[in-house]
């Protein structure tokens, strides 16, 4: 007992006074890109070595990064021979529209994605309960969820809690590809929550398949479930998350 | 073993060396080797190929105490006799190959490996189940989407009262593909795809694939390069391992050292993020070279936290150990004997914790040297001696880091080589790596064809072969035994599955 507690001492008080304090992110660590102006002409480069499609360029020739696509190996920005491709520090990647995961060249480099800010009554901004489903994800996803609930993060301090049974559910959080196999547990899972029911992709595979967008083995999240936040990154990080589910708090559900 | 194949595990094999053998040379050689204490690595059909009527069978094979690998091949075949009855270590691989299209005939359990129930079309079949009947049995289903954050599969607990008498696992609901997708994509990428087999593995399964690429292309390493990928791997291993630990310490309701563990994963992931950039270890390991390794100051900023983590990680595991309920609560609970580790193959934590001392560092370390540690080990095959082969790991995998970090700061003036520019692969080999992540021994073997690209590639995730323990070990245990049970085990769903 008195070994537990002396041992409690030494492991100190943990928890990071979020979102007042910032938290720390290494050194190398991807967050949002920025696509500076090119001379980009004929130079594709940035284009071919992008592992899941994530760079394409518009009608204009303008480069767009879809961190929807997005795995963030930094290949574009190491390629680059002009060094166009930046990504930032800036970790609050999460949308709440597919569109906003887009990342235009030249556009100015947002700090965030803009939030959905209409003054309305919050309806979860105190008590916000999750179920999630792991569909073909391959557990980085699901563990850096997972670690929302250790004492650096602590989840629960912010009324968000993840439940055992849809029914205790006020949204869906899905990782992963959507294997053949667990579509319809996926789909059976979402209506088994009562509506209004959000809905959240997290996870690059579970926004667009990632890696897998070509294996016939992967359905992705079907289209006619309405997606309400999506959180990119392979995985994202857990701040990433995080920022992510607070976002759900501060404005109104549309459905 | 005089009439088999066998190569340094170092180098590759010509395919056109290995005789076709006809099915019953093929197997009394393969019967001979499992005999005299081979233990198989892979066990699968090369595809088929436009002249021929059936597909050649291919074995692997490890000596581990001479460091040699074996092969053996078949003519085409269309069936083959399973050797499961004597030798169930092979009874998933032969599954896989009866799911591939190979008849089985004799297989005791010839049940699906990668097609889960759920995709069962109406009409069809049932899946086949294991059933334990009788007027007193009851059977309590579970998933495939559980009660937590946790990757799907379903699971039947076979019970008489409150003893579970078998525990029926069917998993392939994460089945993506991978393996398919390996042939499709190009080398540049595969890398990538490899740190997805299993999240928490990046890093081993990313080594596996560079090996194998590095073995093919005969290319040799900088010293810079190898203790990157050391250091990157023990990494790995401690953070799964003092997670593992805490999430033991929470299925058994000791809570500080949970709570405490949770935290202490997430300063050596830290530490794996200040190398790489990602907190798994992503985008580091790539065939010929990393992408990234330490100067002689993030050296030793990450010694300072090793330093940090180590003393944390040992205080918060002794409150675990001296605490007399949680001692009694992992013992005799989910016990595997050794005997029956060694016919199931298990690898990894899980054999070792039961007396079997396989360990691919050890047997197949990166270059061909001796390790100056001895395979951690346990001999009750407890959820206790899983714990105690952890505890003992985590410690040796502290004292890897810090070397690591030592010979990295002197290395400080090597510089880190560019990535090489990919030259196309070699004609018909056969190529084999093994790397012990933390959950243990990964494989991947590669066999290439006439038109220098891969004829078929296979990984083999620890967990292919250690969910049958698990089942086993919860036999004679209750339903409330199985969180403990599973942790202890923490077995992969998507690197089972593909």
């Amino acid at each position: 007992m008195f070994g537990i507690l002396k041992e409690r001492l030494h492991q100190k008080y943990r928890t990071l006074d979020y979102p007042a304090k910032e938290p720390f992110l290494p050194p190398h660590f991807k967050g949002r890109p920025s696509i500076a102006p090119c001379s980009a002409g004929d130079c594709r480069v940035c284009q071919e070595v992008c592992p899941t499609g994530a760079v394409s360029r518009d009608a204009g020739g303008h480069i767009l990064l879809d961190l929807g696509r997005c795995i963030f190996c930094g290949l574009c920005e190491e390629s680059c021979p002009e060094h166009a491709i930046a990504f930032s520090r800036t970790y609050r990647l999460a949308a709440r529209t597919r569109e906003e995961l887009i990342v235009r060249q030249g556009e100015e480099n947002r700090t965030e994605p803009s939030r959905n800010t209409t003054k309305g009554r919050a309806l979860f901004s105190k008590s916000l309960t999750f179920r999630q489903v792991s569909a073909g994800g391959c557990a980085a996803c699901e563990a850096d969820t997972n670690v929302l609930n250790t004492l650096l993060y602590d989840l629960g301090r912010f009324g968000i809690s993840f439940a055992a049974s849809p029914r205790h559910a006020d949204g869906l959080v899905v990782t992963g590809p959507v294997t053949t196999a667990m579509q319809r547990a996926l789909v059976d899972t979402y209506l088994a929550l009562p509506a209004p029911r959000l809905l959240v992709a997290l996870g690059t595979c579970a926004i667009s398949r990632g890696l897998f967008a070509d294996s016939p083995e992967c359905l992705g999240i079907p289209d006619d479930m309405k997606i309400d936040l999506y959180i990119p990154g392979c995985p994202p990080n857990p701040w990433t998350i995080l920022d992510g589910f607070l976002s759900l708090q501060q404005s109104p559900v549309r459905n | 073993m005089q009439n088999i194949p066998s190569f340094s595990y170092l180098h590759t094999c010509s395919l056109d060396s290995l005789p076709r053998e006809n099915e019953a040379t093929f197997l009394a050689l393969l019967g001979q080797a499992l005999k005299e204490g081979a233990r198989p690595l892979a066990y699968f059909a090369l595809p088929k190929m436009a002249d021929e009527t059936g597909q050649s069978l291919l074995a692997v094979l490890a000596q581990d105490g001479q460091r040699r690998l074996l092969a053996l091949r078949s003519i085409p075949l269309t069936s083959v006799a399973s050797l499961t009855p004597s030798f169930p270590a092979l009874h998933l691989f032969e599954r896989a190959l009866n799911e591939e299209g190979m008849e089985l005939r004799g297989h005791p359990w010839c049940k699906p490996v990668r097609v889960a129930p759920d995709l069962r079309s109406p009409g069809s079949p049932p899946f086949p189940f294991f059933r334990t009947t009788g007027s007193q049995v009851h059977e309590v289903a579970v998933g495939p989407v559980h009660a937590g954050i946790i990757e799907p599969g379903h699971f039947r607990f076979q019970c008489a009262g409150e003893e579970v008498i078998h525990l029926e696992i069917a998993l392939g609901y994460q089945h993506r593909g991978l393996e398919a997708l390996v042939l499709k994509k190009p080398l540049e990428t595969l890398p990538m795809l490899f740190e997805c087999t299993a999240g928490d593995t990046s890093i081993g399964h990313a080594l596996a694939h560079a090996l194998i690429i590095e073995r093919l292309q005969n290319r040799s390493l900088s010293a810079r390069v190898s203790e990157t990928r050391a250091l990157a791997l023990e990494l790995e291993r401690l953070a799964n391992h003092v997670g593992d630990l805490g999430a033991i310490a929470g299925d058994t309701g000791f809570l500080p050292t949970s709570a405490w563990n949770g935290r202490i994963r997430g300063d050596i992931l830290t530490m794996t993020a200040i190398l790489t950039g990602n907190r798994f270890g992503r985008n580091l390991v790539v065939p010929g070279t990393v992408r990234r390794s330490p100067d002689a100051k993030t050296c030793s900023d990450l010694e300072e936290r090793r330093k940090t983590a180590l003393r944390d990680a040992r205080g918060a595991i002794d409150c675990m150990m001296k605490s007399p309920s949680v001692l009694e609560r992992m013992r005799e609970t989910g016990k595997v004997s050794a005997g029956m580790a060694k016919k199931l193959g298990l690898v990894g934590v899980c054999a070792r914790a039961s007396g079997i001392p396989v360990d691919a560092r050890k047997n197949a370390p990166f270059e061909d040297e001796t390790l100056p540690f001895a395979p951690a080990l346990a001999e009750t095959g407890d959820v206790l001696g899983r714990v105690q082969v952890r505890i003992r790991e985590v410690e040796t995998s502290f004292a890897m880091v810090e070397k690591s970090l030592t010979i990295l700061s002197a290395l400080e003036r090597e510089p880190v080589p560019p990535r090489p520019p990919l030259r196309p692969l070699p004609k018909n080999t056969l190529a084999v790596s093994q790397v012990e992540g933390f959950r243990g021994e990964i494989v991947h073997v590669a066999v290439t064809n006439a038109e220098n690209a891969f004829l078929t590639y296979r990984v083999i995730d620890p967990s292919f072969h250690n969910w049958m323990g698990l089942a086993v070990a919860l036999r004679g245990n209750q339903i409330s035994d199985f969180p403990l049970c599973n942790k202890s085990f923490n077995l992969s769903y998507c690197g089972h599955d593909l």
